[in-house]
Order: structure tokens, then C-alpha cells, then sequence
């Protein structure tokens, strides 16, 4: 049988098990699922016109007009299931039914998910392979992606639809793999509509296709050749991305809604940080903050009144000062992530190795929005983590900083399931695919030198006793009333620590990777 | 992948799939005042932790609506705690039981060692009536399981000693106790009843008596406890067969009203002498010529012939012939699977009252394309695969042209596959008639019963013509 398909189909045999833990009927299952049922509701009962309006409960609608309609178009298969689900006035509403019908479309969009592995898989050359199917880098890559963990509890058990965008991202980078830019272009397009988060990697698209697919030759030594720009090709790729755009805001223009739709897909009144901080740059700001706050209490260099009462970890999201540093405004968060971003995309555009470096781009683009974003959610980190899969198969260097990256940002998905019957499964899940991925990686490069220096294994040891300090051990200590958010403040700046760690290293290989001048490369 | 890694990830997958059955519904959720195994369980340790030891015996009153205030409680806290203590159960017994033993498997590479443990560890009836249903089965399945290690690796005291342990948790495993008699009978015989074999009989003899008294030493304070205990294990008093169970007297009930028409203490001779005749041969073989590949086949057909025959047999005992039928699964991968895959079928109306259909359907997909895959199971249905080769070549003394056995069984394969998921797919979705509200189950059961009586037949066949099997002289298995 077909490696993938014998994979795919474990896999989700596995998720139509573990649909049956959210049938519960006490509110143990996450808000997801209510703000899914919601947008049901809304895009089945109301007409166009008051998607973007309608506010009686409060999640509101906040994805680009595509994922509204694709809302729509599951609603009607949801009307044979439970009718009451559509009614927008039944919050919270969440019967047996209502449940399978959510999981089951999560796993029947998964195909497309399975597709577009399938796609990757073919742009994967098997040179490296030995005779035995579990050492192929094509198994091993198909299994990273399909058993990812972080996109196993975050759309089958925290719900999310998350697989199959993930999908037509992987479906576009892979067609640019085999050279079919205009498709490539058009998926990006229909994605960036179907969830805006993948604005943060736009960057890498666009310096890609204009360097790499509108020049359409270089000069010897690998810079541009200006004379080589082919208009026809730029034209073509800004119709698509046009008439794109057109199809998703164009009835929302002509209504003239546009304002209250971009207010709605960019909330910037929300917080630096999420309740819960994501593992970027600005938690460990955070941390440094509050340790040298509290260093100056003690010092008596501060003055205790005009220390702002409202903890930033106390869970609650909400505009607020930094007490020691400067305050980070939206405006300072962008130019960072601005400034973070311009190597790898002036790399990508002076040293230009192909797909492949567009990949790497890409990753780079993913983890520093991710690192100093405004707002950003830790479920951001499987941007980067499932494109740094692919990269990882290919060569040594990237499979450690894939291993790093992936195991620490996986541990950092943790607190989204807290209780007590998910520890088993967060536990067990996490195991097997960090096992995987380091033996079966390992196995792969075993020829080349050790993945991880002895930094690198301490640091991946430490998470152990960290997990076990904060589920086993804090629960009971008498900490647990006094500094109720001290696990979920470890966990982030310790997860912060690995994740800025992978970043400083994937940039150092691809600014210190020697040029090629040959464009062709797969 | 170095072994030790990837027979982590295979735990870890058996442990993970484990988990997540367990966090469905379990037998008896919110049904009072009955309940079901969940809430028995709850009550035994509910017994055993506040009453003292003459009272447990003496606890007359079988309803669950019983004095103490705790019955029916459920919650989610304990709920956890059940499910917890039955994975422990299940990681301290049971699954170092299934590693050592496919370490010790002979003459096959390490790969297929750990394929085993993955097939063996996914094997879905096991799961579900522990996981879902809430047993503690792999106790018992566990003790057996090292009991049969050391008996094959010749620890056998160490073996008895697992294997009296065994039955003195669940009582079910005297339906394996029979071809350990027999086996260890052997061994003595071989070894000479003059020398060695009468002091190893000896010791054998000393170490059952010793923890059969040390197990039931509580209990033998006064004659009528003790008699009051064996009443409860052996219910003879609940007739033939309760329920519906895939074994021959529910089956020929549906013709023939056997439980009506036969006064008690006949169906009880009856029974016997069916379950006895029908193991005999094959136990007999096994004291003549004892050997670990005879002993586990033994197993198999014992433990069927009294799942088929005996009395008041509940559907959850197939479970006692799957454990062996799992530890041959690397020498007939097909059958093995085919069987495997029927025990789980013929516990569907037991699952269906659990709410387990999606677990159950899941699981066994997720075991059969393991199977499938790792023994590659549609390529060995040669006559040599299916160990048949000796039977056939005696058959073909009397009829030259026996040569199509390999094909009729692929097409009952086919055919009992088929009528499985058709059944399953009638009994989700269609209503019974009015008039027979049992239907389905009753067909489940019937098809079962079919089945189980052709691996009888089956296993039995492999058994006796074995020794006429040229290709492995030497029986290190």
C-alpha cells in the first residue's frame, strides 16, 4: 500500500477515537468550538450584509470573506445533523451531534491536507534513501507532517480547521517546487483569503516570484539581469492575485462594508501578548521586565505605588505599561518584525538558490512574525514548524534546527489542554513524535556528524523535569495560590529560549550559505 | 530505526490508542440502577476496602441497589481514577508480557519482532472491553501471558506460579488450564517419571498447592465460606447461557429450545461431555509430545472448544482465545488476523450498548492495516503459509485433485468479511422488526458461532497433522 495512504488512514482512525473526548456535555471543550458553530449560524441565518455586523455573541466573525463562505457551504451539510446548531441565537449550544458533525468535517477536510503531502512528497528527491520504506525521506517526511503534534491536538482536539489551510500552503509551495508559479500564486492568493495570518510569510511570495519567475534569467555570477524582466509574467501574476481579491472583498466593497471588515480581521485593541504568552521575543521582554521590577523593589530603587496593578500574567488581555523597559506600541512591534524579516528577503532576492531558498524564506518570515508580532498566538509556531519539515529530510543541519524548533514549539501547545484526562494523551502524543522524529532524522543523517551538541541535549532534557514540575509538582505546592501563573510564565520564556535559538541559527546557515548560481536546482 | 526507538514509538501508539478509548462512554454510564461493569467494579473495591473478609462472601444480596450509599456514583474525578489504574494495571502486567514474549520469538528479524508487539498491542477487542466497557482483563490476560513465557522458555515453576496467579484473579483462566496440565505432564513424562520428571512433577505439584493457599488462605476459615466463594464463581445455577453469546447452545437454541426442553443437571453432563470430547485429542497430543509451538496451538483450540461448549459462557471470554490466537499470529498471520477480527465482531452488541461503535470501528481498521501491512497477510495464503501442507498431502492420498483449499479459504475469508460489515452496517442503521427485537444481535452471534466452529476445526487439524510436518525438524519454537 502507498506509504501516505496507509499513514493517512492510521491517522485518522486515530482522530475518529479521540472524537469521542469532547462529548461531554459540561463546557470541557474548548471556545473553538462555539465560535465555529457560531459562524455556522451566522453565515446560514443572516444574509451577507450582517456577517461582518452581527455581534450577539462574541465571537465575532474575523476571518476574510473565503472562510465565511466556506462556513456557509458546511452549513448546509449541518442542517441534516442538528438544525438547532444554525440558530444564531444558541449560544453555546453543543449536542452530540452538533460535536460529530464538527469533527468529522475537520477530518474529511483533512484530504486536502493529505494531498498536498502527497505533492510535497514527490518534490522530495530519495537519493539519500536506504532500501528499508521507514528510511525513505519521503516516509519520514509524510509521517512528520501527517503525525505533526501540534496539528493533531490543535484541529482534532482543540479544534481548528487549521489542516487543510495548512494544506493549500504546503499545495503552493510545492508547485513552485515544480515550477507551476502561476498555480502556486493563485493558492496563496485563495489562502491569504481564507485566513489572513498568512500574511506574515506574503514577503517571501512576493520577492520570490519577482525575482525568480518574472526575471527569467540571471547573469553568470547569480545577480539580476534587468533586461531579462518579462512583463507578460507580472501582469499575469498581479491579474491572479486581482481578480482573487475581487472574488473575496468585491461584495463587501460594493456594500461598502470594507471599513467594518478590515476592523474586524485586524483587532489591534487586544494585548502585546496573549493570556497565555506565546514563546516569542516579548515574553522573555516580559520576563526581563518583571525580574528587574522586581529587582528594584527589593533595591528600593521603584516606587511601589506607581507600579501598575494589573499583572501581565494574570491571565487577563488587555492594553497595559511595562514597568522597568520601554513600552512596546503596535507601530514598534511591526518595524522589528520589519527589520527581522529584511536579511532572509534580501537574500532571497541577491542569492537566489530556488525553491529552496524561498522555502527557507519563508520559515524565516513565519518565525520572526512569530517572534515579534503584536499579538500573536502560540499556535502560530506551526507556521514555521510544518514548512521547516520539508527542509528538514534534505540536509543535517536543517533537520537539528527542525528538531529544536519543532519539539520546543510543540511543548509550548501544552497549556491548550489543561485537563486532566487530556494529560495522558498531550503525554503520550508528544513522546512519540519527538521519539520519531529524532531517531528517524538521526537514523537518516547518521553518516554526518552528531544533530545536537551538548547545549542543544541539555536544553531538550530540561523540558522533562519542567513538565513534571509544572503538572505533578506545582499543582501541589503552596505556590499554587500565590503565583497561580508561575507554569505557564516557565514554560513560555523556556520555550522562548530554544524557539529565538532556532531562528538565530536558521538565519546564520542561510546568510552564511555560499551562493549558487544556478537557479535550477531540483 | 534502532530497535529500542521503534519499539518506544510502538508502546507509546498502543498506550496512546488506549488512552483515547477510554475517554469514551464505559458500560452501565448513567443507566441506573444496574449499571454495569464499570459500577461492578467500583463495588467490589467499594467491598474489599471497607467490609472485613467474612463479610465479603457472606454479601448475600447480588442487586447493585444495595445498602451503601456510594452505588451508581459517577463522576468525572472517578471516572479518571478507574481509567488510570486500569492503564497501570496494563503497563505493569500485560505489555511487558507482549514485549518479552516477541523478543523471544525465534527465526524471525528484529522488525517483524516489533510488528508483532504493534499488532499484538492494537488488538481491538482487548482495548475496548478494558478501555471502553471497563474490565480489568489485562490482569488476568497478563499473569497468562507470563505464564506461558516461562513454561515455553522451561522457567516453569516461575510459570505455574504466574499461571496459578492468573486463575486465582479471574477464574475464566481455567479455559487455558488444561493444556498447562498437559504440557507440564509432558515435559515429566519426557524427562523420565523414575528420575528428573518425578522431582520436577514434585516441585510443579508444590508450587500450585502453595499459592492456591496463599491466594485463598482468608477465605478457609470456615467450610461454608469457602463453599459460598465457589458459589459465586461457578454459578451453575444460572443456566446453559445468559444473554446472547456466539457459542453452540445459543446457536442451536434458535431451532431448538434446548434450555426448555432439557432439565438442568442434563444440559450441565451434556456440556461437559461436548467441551471435553472436543479438546481431548489435542491434549492428548500435547502430553505425548510436548513442545512450545504444540503447547500455544493447544491453548487455542482449548480455550475454544470451552468458549463453544461449556456453560454460561459471556461473550467477553473470547478474549481468553484471542490472547493465544495472538501469540501465533507470526506463524499464520492470515488466519490469525481473520480470527482476530471475528472476535471483535462477535462482541458488537456489547459494544453497541456502550455507545463504543466509532472505537470499535476505528480500532479494528487501524488493527487490520497493521496486520496487513506488517505480515503482508494476502500474500501467505499458500498451503505452506497456512501450515495445512501435511493435512492436504494426506487428503490427496484419497482425492488427487485436493489441491483448492488455499482458494476455498480466501473466499470464506471474503465472505465472512463481507457478511461482517454488512451486519455491522444493518444493525447501526436499521430498526428490528417488531416482532424480533433480538435480530441482529442473534445473527451476530450465529455468524460468529459459524466461524468459531471452522477455526475449531482448524486449529485442531494443524494440531494433529503437525508432527507430519518435514520442513523444521528441529522444534526450537
Amino acid at each position: 500500500m502507498d506509504t501516505i495512504s496507509v499513514n493517512r488512514i492510521v491517522q485518522n482512525r486515530i482522530n475518529c477515537i479521540r472524537r469521542g473526548s469532547r462529548t461531554e456535555p459540561r463546557g470541557t471543550h474548548s471556545t473553538d468550538f462555539e465560535v465555529h458553530r457560531n459562524w455556522l449560524a451566522i453565515t446560514h441565518s443572516l444574509p451577507v450584509s450582517q456577517w461582518y455586523y452581527e455581534a450577539t455573541s462574541e465571537w465575532t466573525l474575523d476571518y476574510p470573506p473565503f472562510f465565511a463562505w466556506f462556513e456557509y457551504a458546511l452549513s448546509h451539510v449541518a442542517k441534516y445533523f442538528d438544525q438547532e446548531m444554525l440558530n444564531v441565537h444558541n449560544l453555546n449550544y453543543s449536542s452530540s451531534r452538533t460535536l460529530l458533525f464538527q469533527r468529522f468535517s475537520v477530518i474529511f477536510t483533512d484530504v486536502l491536507f493529505v494531498y498536498a503531502i502527497h505533492e510535497c512528497c514527490k518534490c522530495i528527491d530519495g537519493k539519500k534513501a536506504g532500501k528499508e520504506l521507514t528510511e525513505k525521506p519521503k516516509f519520514i517526511l509524510s509521517v512528520l507532517l501527517l503525525w505533526n503534534f501540534g496539528l493533531l491536538i490543535v484541529d482534532h482536539i482543540h479544534f481548528q480547521y487549521n489542516g487543510f489551510l495548512f494544506g493549500l500552503m504546503l499545495l503552493s509551495v510545492a508547485r513552485l517546487f515544480q515550477k507551476r508559479h502561476m498555480e502556486g500564486a493563485f493558492l496563496f492568493a485563495v489562502l491569504l483569503h481564507f485566513k489572513h495570518i498568512y500574511l506574515y510569510v506574503a514577503p517571501a511570495y512576493g520577492i520570490y516570484l519577482l525575482r525568480s519567475y518574472c526575471f527569467t534569467a540571471n547573469k553568470p555570477d547569480g545577480s539580476v539581469r534587468w533586461n531579462s524582466f518579462s512583463f507578460v509574467r507580472l501582469i499575469s501574476l498581479g491579474l491572479i492575485v486581482f481578480l482573487v481579491s475581487a472574488l473575496s472583498l468585491g461584495p463587501f466593497l460594493a456594500l461598502n462594508q470594507l471599513p467594518q471588515v478590515l476592523s474586524r480581521l485586524f483587532p489591534f485593541k487586544r494585548g502585546l501578548c496573549h493570556a497565555y504568552w506565546a514563546p516569542n521575543f516579548w515574553a522573555l521582554y516580559n520576563a526581563l521586565d518583571k525580574v528587574l521590577s522586581i529587582i528594584g523593589l527589593k533595591l528600593k530603587l521603584l516606587d511601589p505605588n506607581k507600579i501598575p496593578k494589573a499583572s501581565m500574567t494574570s491571565g487577563l488581555v488587555q492594553q497595559f505599561q511595562h514597568t522597568v523597559l520601554p513600552s512596546v506600541t503596535p507601530l514598534a512591534t511591526l518595524i522589528c518584525t520589519l527589520m527581522a524579516i529584511l536579511p532572509s528577503v534580501f537574500c532571497l532576492w541577491f542569492k537566489p538558490q530556488g525553491p529552496r531558498g524561498f522555502l527557507r524564506c519563508l520559515i524565516l518570515c513565519a518565525l520572526s512574525s512569530f517572534l515579534f508580532g503584536w499579538h500573536v498566538h502560540e499556535k502560530a509556531i506551526l507556521l514555521a514548524v510544518l514548512p521547516m519539515s520539508l527542509l528538514s529530510v534534505g540536509k543535517a543541519g536543517d533537520a537539528s534546527i527542525f528538531l529544536i524548533l519543532s519539539t520546543t514549539g510543540h511543548y509550548s501547545l501544552f497549556p491548550l489542554l489543561f485537563t486532566a484526562p487530556e494529560l495522558p494523551i498531550k503525554i503520550l502524543l508528544m513522546l512519540l513524535f519527538t521519539i520519531y522524529s529524532i531517531s528517524s532524522l538521526k537514523t537518516l543523517f547518521r553518516k554526518e556528524k552528531p544533530l545536537f551538541n551538548w547545549m542543544e541535549t541539555f536544553y531538550l532534557f530540561g523540558l522533562g523535569p519542567l513538565e513534571v514540575f509544572c503538572e505533578f509538582v506545582f499543582p501541589f505546592t503552596s505556590w499554587k495560590l500565590k503565583y497561580p501563573f508561575i507554569p505557564l510564565l516557565l514554560t513560555s520564556v523556556y520555550c522562548a529560549v530554544g524557539i529565538t535559538y532556532a531562528w538565530f541559527k536558521l538565519y546564520v546557515s542561510v546568510l552564511t550559505d555560499p551562493s549558487v548560481s544556478k537557479t535550477k536546482k531540483q | 530505526m534502532e530497535k529500542w526507538n521503534l519499539m518506544a514509538v510502538v508502546v507509546l501508539l498502543g498506550l496512546t490508542v488506549r488512552w483515547t478509548v477510554s475517554l469514551n462512554s464505559y458500560s452501565g454510564a448513567g443507566k441506573p440502577p444496574m449499571f454495569g461493569d464499570y459500577e461492578a467494579q467500583r463495588h467490589w473495591q467499594e467491598i474489599t476496602f471497607n467490609l472485613p473478609v467474612k463479610q465479603c462472601a457472606k454479601f448475600i444480596n447480588p442487586d447493585w441497589i444495595a445498602l451503601h450509599s456510594s452505588r451508581g456514583y459517577e463522576s468525572q474525578a472517578h471516572k479518571l481514577f478507574m481509567r488510570t489504574t486500569v492503564l497501570i494495571a496494563d503497563l505493569l502486567i500485560y505489555i511487558p508480557a507482549v514485549i518479552l514474549y516477541c523478543c523471544c520469538l525465534k527465526e524471525i528479524s528484529t522488525k517483524k519482532k516489533i510488528a508483532n508487539v504493534l499488532c499484538i498491542l492494537l488488538y481491538p477487542g482487548l482495548i475496548l472491553i478494558d478501555y471502553g466497557h471497563f474490565q480489568y482483563n489485562s490482569v488476568s490476560l497478563g499473569f497468562a501471558l507470563w505464564g506461558v513465557l516461562g513454561v515455553s522458555c522451561d522457567w516453569d515453576l516461575l510459570g505455574s506460579l504466574a499461571f496459578c496467579l492468573a486463575i486465582n484473579y479471574k477464574q475464566m483462566e481455567l479455559y487455558h488450564s488444561l493444556p498447562f496440565f498437559c504440557f507440564l505432564l509432558g515435559k515429566c513424562f519426557k524427562k523420565g517419571l523414575k528420575g528428573e520428571g518425578f522431582v520436577l512433577l514434585i516441585k510443579l505439584s508444590c508450587t500450585v498447592v502453595a499459592s492456591f493457599i496463599l491466594c485463598w488462605l482468608p477465605f478457609f476459615t470456615e467450610r461454608e465460606q469457602t463453599m459460598q466463594v465457589l458459589r459465586r464463581l461457578f454459578p451453575v445455577d444460572r443456566g446453559l447461557f445468559e444473554d446472547k453469546v456466539a457459542n453452540i447452545w445459543c446457536s442451536v437454541s434458535i431451532f431448538l429450545k434446548i434450555k426448555d426442553i432439557l432439565p438442568r443437571h442434563i444440559q450441565i453432563i451434556i456440556s461437559f461431555c461436548f467441551t471435553f470430547l472436543s479438546l481431548l485429542p489435542a491434549c492428548i497430543k500435547l502430553t505425548l509430545k510436548p513442545s512450545p509451538r504444540g503447547f500455544r496451538f493447544t491453548l487455542v483450540s482449548c480455550a475454544l472448544s470451552f468458549f463453544l461448549f461449556s456453560f454460561q459462557v459471556h461473550e467477553k471470554s473470547i478474549l481468553l482465545v484471542s490472547l493465544p490466537v495472538c501469540l501465533v499470529l507470526s506463524e499464520i498471520p492470515f488466519m490469525s488476523t481473520w480470527f482476530l477480527l471475528v472476535s471483535t465482531f462477535s462482541m458488537l452488541p456489547l459494544l453497541l450498548k456502550d455507545e463504543l461503535l466509532i472505537p470499535s470501528v476505528v480500532t479494528t481498521m487501524a488493527f487490520f492495516i497493521a496486520c496487513a501491512t506488517s505480515f503482508s497477510i494476502f500474500e501467505k495464503t499458500s498451503e505452506e503459509e497456512l501450515q495445512l501442507k501435511s493435512f492436504s498431502i494426506s487428503v490427496r492420498k484419497y482425492l488427487p485433485c485436493f489441491t483448492f483449499l488455499p482458494r476455498i479459504i480466501q473466499y470464506l475469508f471474503l465472505t465472512s468479511v463481507f457478511t461482517m460489515v454488512l451486519l455491522t452496517l444493518i444493525t447501526v442503521t436499521l430498526e428490528p422488526p417488531q416482532k424480533l427485537p433480538d435480530l441482529f444481535s442473534v445473527l451476530v452471534c450465529f455468524l460468529s458461532c459459524l466461524n468459531f466452529l471452522f477455526f475449531l476445526v482448524y486449529f485442531n487439524i494443524i494440531i494433529m497433522w503437525d508432527s507430519k510436518n518435514g520442513r523444521n525438524p528441529k522444534k526450537t519454537n
